[in-house]
């Protein structure tokens, strides 16, 4: 289902053609980074720390050097000491002394699995068992687990370099505080009729890819290197891995496999320096492949937060202030995604006065790391809660109400600027005029919920080049990592500028020695800006077609026209060549034809997105059951409509594992304690059911097609809308995620007894 | 002139205005102007020679390319934001 307000017309965007790389996924011939091999290679594997938080006093590696088939170990100590500076990196901003730092621990180890040693043996088991006998000398020192407790006073310090310069240059666990503030907060709350006011907890969750992080890596003689593995950004795995090395770039190549998922998670290096290291030692290719309990525990997941959200409105629905605070986990080293948290809260209104603090705190959890819309679900259920029961109190229906209230074109965004034209109105007006909005939801313990989100989609660098070919076909070369259809859209928009069929482009991903520099496969860019810089590379090659029939038919090139694959010029119906027939001219026209395309895209449309979901509450197990659930989305223009509502389908059941049972645990020493997929829970095929979806088309200003990023907004609204509807089914407020029967369960005992408050109601 | 919006932390440095007018061409010489005003706003822009990478500046309701060289018009809004990465 489609609901367009996009003037331009495509003949191949929008159509869905089958994926060009599909043949190879389902008959299992794709590689994937764990399927390299290079003769007499060599296998690594890590030493990883049993304490969430010691000091190491020593390593002794005899035992395990001297164990047959052991050819090298190496520690923190082999590795080069950085800059305490940030660099441009993967997902933006990078610390690269914290990032070496991550990859092997120093003085310090600082979670739970940080990787302190790596060995090569000539097979994995040797490798396993070095790792056993390398000895640690640790100095065990307390955890600090929450924001809460890292933010007290007198708490354990992680990084003792780290200051607060608010408060007098001490000692902090606080990396960063932002502050966002428009209008007179007090003044707004004094004329609000009724102000809700929670604190939220959201517990830190693993993007849950299913292949683990991989990598292979050789280390030439003459310095030039080759690094293959699964990576959303080729060009990122060659700028981390050289600064760790402390190589040039351009004596690293990255062959990005095949890739069974990222989510954010597989934007930053974890393996491939170290495997790169161990090469250098041993003159010998090192592949390294994580174990699940690896990823679990040492590869980024995101942060857990604390939000304390208060928001105000008139009785007859007009919103006028809201007051956040907001404390995300870090994990070891600075990052959380908490300013995003900040920027997108309250992002789908407009609110004239507003005051949003916002603290990164270090915790001994794992160095946090992107996933889908970073920082944006945890906020989303903390305000979109609120607005719900703002609607309720009003008596007002929950989308009329974010009608009333809704962002548009020329609105303030939280950091300032004004917005261009975005598409929340229409995604509302989509989610009201939906089936399952219009359906009536019956039956006892049944609730339905909506809520919605933002995300801002980002733009960055992209290179790509398009090839004509002697039989009128072509190929488009990108160094953009396909996660999610990106070769089949790529193609098509190759198609629709040259007036060829998507199945007579050939797309291919390319190493980074083989295209110009791209960003990483993240931020919802790729569709959109590699798009983009395709588009320019067909243009390109389309400028040469009528070049080259202006020298056949001796005419300006101006004079020459391009539509569906045809070359013809005004005037002179004789004068008709197809790109199949041009194509044969090549060589006696000026040789073979090669369209480039580079481009640093400023002007990026932000999406928007809104959930709707029925549940039923299990009134003696306090089970959420999904009976329906619909994810609308505007998406500007959709490239090809299945990947798009794949994405969309992706992004609410990520948000729904998130709502119901993603968390993870730890005990009281800071060990995790559910590392493997049966006890960290992830919604399967058979918690959910079909995934509806509706696209909104709200092309974006700006964009040669009018694409807006699709990859990450839909996971935004899930884990608030699943509150909400628990909330209507059983009159309770969650405000604690995952919101797993145990936790609900709690609750509701609490609710019959009549002891309900809202920590109660949390479960907690 | 162009306007520059101070981020609410900054406003410390002037005086607590939100809106500030400065001269320059392009983004690096309006850094220059408020620096010369308002005394510490290099430090909290600049990394070296060049903007911060965890720093991202918005002109007119575009995003700049985070160099120094983007072009501030006489008539311009400048922003100086957090710069946001994304999982997908």
């Amino acid at each position: 289902m489609a609901a367009s307000t996009n003037g331009k017309t495509f003949k191949v965007i929008g159509t869905r053609p089958i994926r060009h790389d599909g043949l190879e996924k389902v008959t299992g011939r794709a590689k994937y980074g764990a399927d390299y091999s290079l003769p007499d290679m060599l296998h690594g594997k890590m030493l990883r720390s049993p304490y969430a938080h010691a000091r190491i006093k020593s390593i002794k590696i005899d035992k395990a050097l001297a164990l047959p088939g052991v050819k090298a170990i190496i520690t923190g100590a082999d590795l080069p000491t950085l800059p305490d500076e940030m660099a441009t990196g993967g997902e933006g901003p990078v610390n690269l002394a914290h990032l070496s730092e991550n990859l092997l621990a120093r003085d310090k180890v600082l979670y739970d699995g940080h990787a302190v040693a790596a060995v090569a043996a000539t097979n994995a088991h040797i490798a396993e068992e070095a790792v056993r006998l390398i000895e640690v000398d640790y100095e065990v020192l307390p955890p600090v687990m929450t924001v809460e407790d890292a933010m007290k006073p007198g708490a354990a310090i992680l990084n003792p370099k780290l200051r607060n310069k608010e408060e007098g240059d001490k000692e902090t666990n606080i990396a960063s505080h932002l502050q966002f503030k428009r209008g007179e907060v007090d003044e707004g709350f004094k004329s609000a009729d009724y102000v809700i006011e929670r604190e939220f907890k959201t517990a830190m969750v693993h993007q849950g890819y299913i292949e683990p992080h991989n990598g292979v890596a050789i280390f030439g003689s003459d310095g030039h290197s080759t690094i293959w593995c699964s990576t959303q950004g080729s060009f990122a795995v060659r700028a981390l891995s050289a600064a760790v090395a402390g190589v040039p770039e351009s004596n690293i190549k990255v062959v990005p496999a095949e890739i069974g998922g990222g989510f954010g998670g597989k934007l930053t290096v974890y393996l491939e320096p170290i495997a790169l290291f161990l090469s250098k030692k041993t003159g010998k290719p090192v592949k390294m492949i994580m174990s699940r309990g690896d990823v679990l525990k040492a590869t980024g997941p995101t942060s857990g937060s604390t939000i304390r959200c208060k928001i105000g409105c008139t009785k007859d629905g007009k919103l006028v202030a809201a007051k956040i605070w907001m404390a995300y986990e870090a994990g070891a080293y600075p990052g959380s995604p908490v300013g995003a948290g900040a920027m997108t809260i309250i992002a789908p209104y407009n609110i004239p006065h507003m005051i949003i603090d916002a603290y990164d705190v270090l915790v001994n959890r794992p160095k946090t790391a992107a996933y889908r819309a970073p920082g944006a679900t945890n906020a989303a259920m903390a305000s979109e809660t609120i607005i719900d029961e703002l609607a309720d109190k009003c008596g007002i229906d929950p989308i009329q109400f974010r009608l009333l209230n809704a962002a548009q074109e020329g609105t303030a965004q939280t950091a300032g600027p004004p917005y261009k034209k975005i598409g929340y109105v229409e995604t509302l007006e989509a989610l009201k005029n939906s089936p399952h909005y219009k359906s009536k939801l019956e039956g006892p313990n049944r609730g339905r919920g909506i809520a919605t989100g933002f995300w801002f989609n980002i733009g960055m660098n992209s290179s790509a080049i398009v090839h004509l070919n002697g039989d009128g076909t072509a190929s488009v070369v990108i160094g953009s990592v396909d996660v999610g259809g990106t070769r089949a859209a790529q193609a098509m928009v190759t198609a629709e500028v040259l007036g060829i069929r998507a199945e007579d482009v050939r797309p291919l991903v390319a190493d980074t020695d083989s295209i110009g520099y791209n960003d990483v496969t993240g931020g919802s860019r790729t569709a959109v800006t590699t798009g983009a810089a395709v588009f320019a590379a067909a243009e390109d090659a389309v400028r040469q077609l009528k070049e080259r029939a202006a020298k056949l038919w001796e005419k300006k090139p101006e004079e020459i026209a391009y539509a569906d694959g045809v070359l013809t010029t005004a005037g002179d119906p004789s004068k008709k060549l197809t790109i199949k027939e041009m194509a044969k001219q090549f060589a006696r026209t000026g040789g073979p034809i090669t369209g480039r395309g580079s481009v640093n895209l400023r002007t990026v449309g932000p999406s928007f997105a809104a959930t709707c979901v029925d549940v039923e509450v299990d009134p003696d197990t306090a089970k959420v059951k999904i009976l329906r659930a619909t994810c609308v989305q505007d998406v500007g223009k959709a490239l090809h409509p299945s990947y798009v509502e794949g994405q969309m389908q992706g992004g609410t059941a990520q948000g729904i594992g998130w709502a119901l049972n993603e968390e993870y645990v730890y005990d009281d020493r800071g060990n995790l304690r559910n590392f493997g997929l049966l006890d960290y829970r992830m919604p399967t095929c058979l918690d959910l059911p079909e995934l509806e979806t509706v696209i909104v088309e709200v092309p974006a200003p700006g964009h040669p097609i009018g694409s807006r990023g699709v990859g990450e907004v839909s996971i935004v609204s899930p884990p608030a809308a699943v509150a909400n509807a628990i909330a209507h089914a059983t009159g309770i407020r969650m405000v604690v995620l995952p919101m797993s029967p145990p936790r609900l369960m709690k609750a509701m005992h609490n609710k019959r007894n009549g002891t309900e408050t809202q920590a109660a109601a949390a479960g907690r | 002139m162009a306007i520059v919006v101070v981020p609410a932390l900054l406003r410390k440095l002037t005086n607590g205005a939100e809106r500030v007018t400065v001269a320059g061409r392009n983004v690096g010489q309006v850094i220059d102007d408020l620096e010369r005003q308002f005394p510490g706003f290099r430090d909290q822009l600049l990394q070296g020679v060049e903007l911060k990478p965890s720093i991202a500046v918005s002109i007119d309701g575009e995003m700049g390319t985070g160099g120094l060289l983007d072009r501030v018009k006489e008539t311009s809004e400048v922003f100086f934001i957090p710069a946001i990465g994304g999982g997908r």
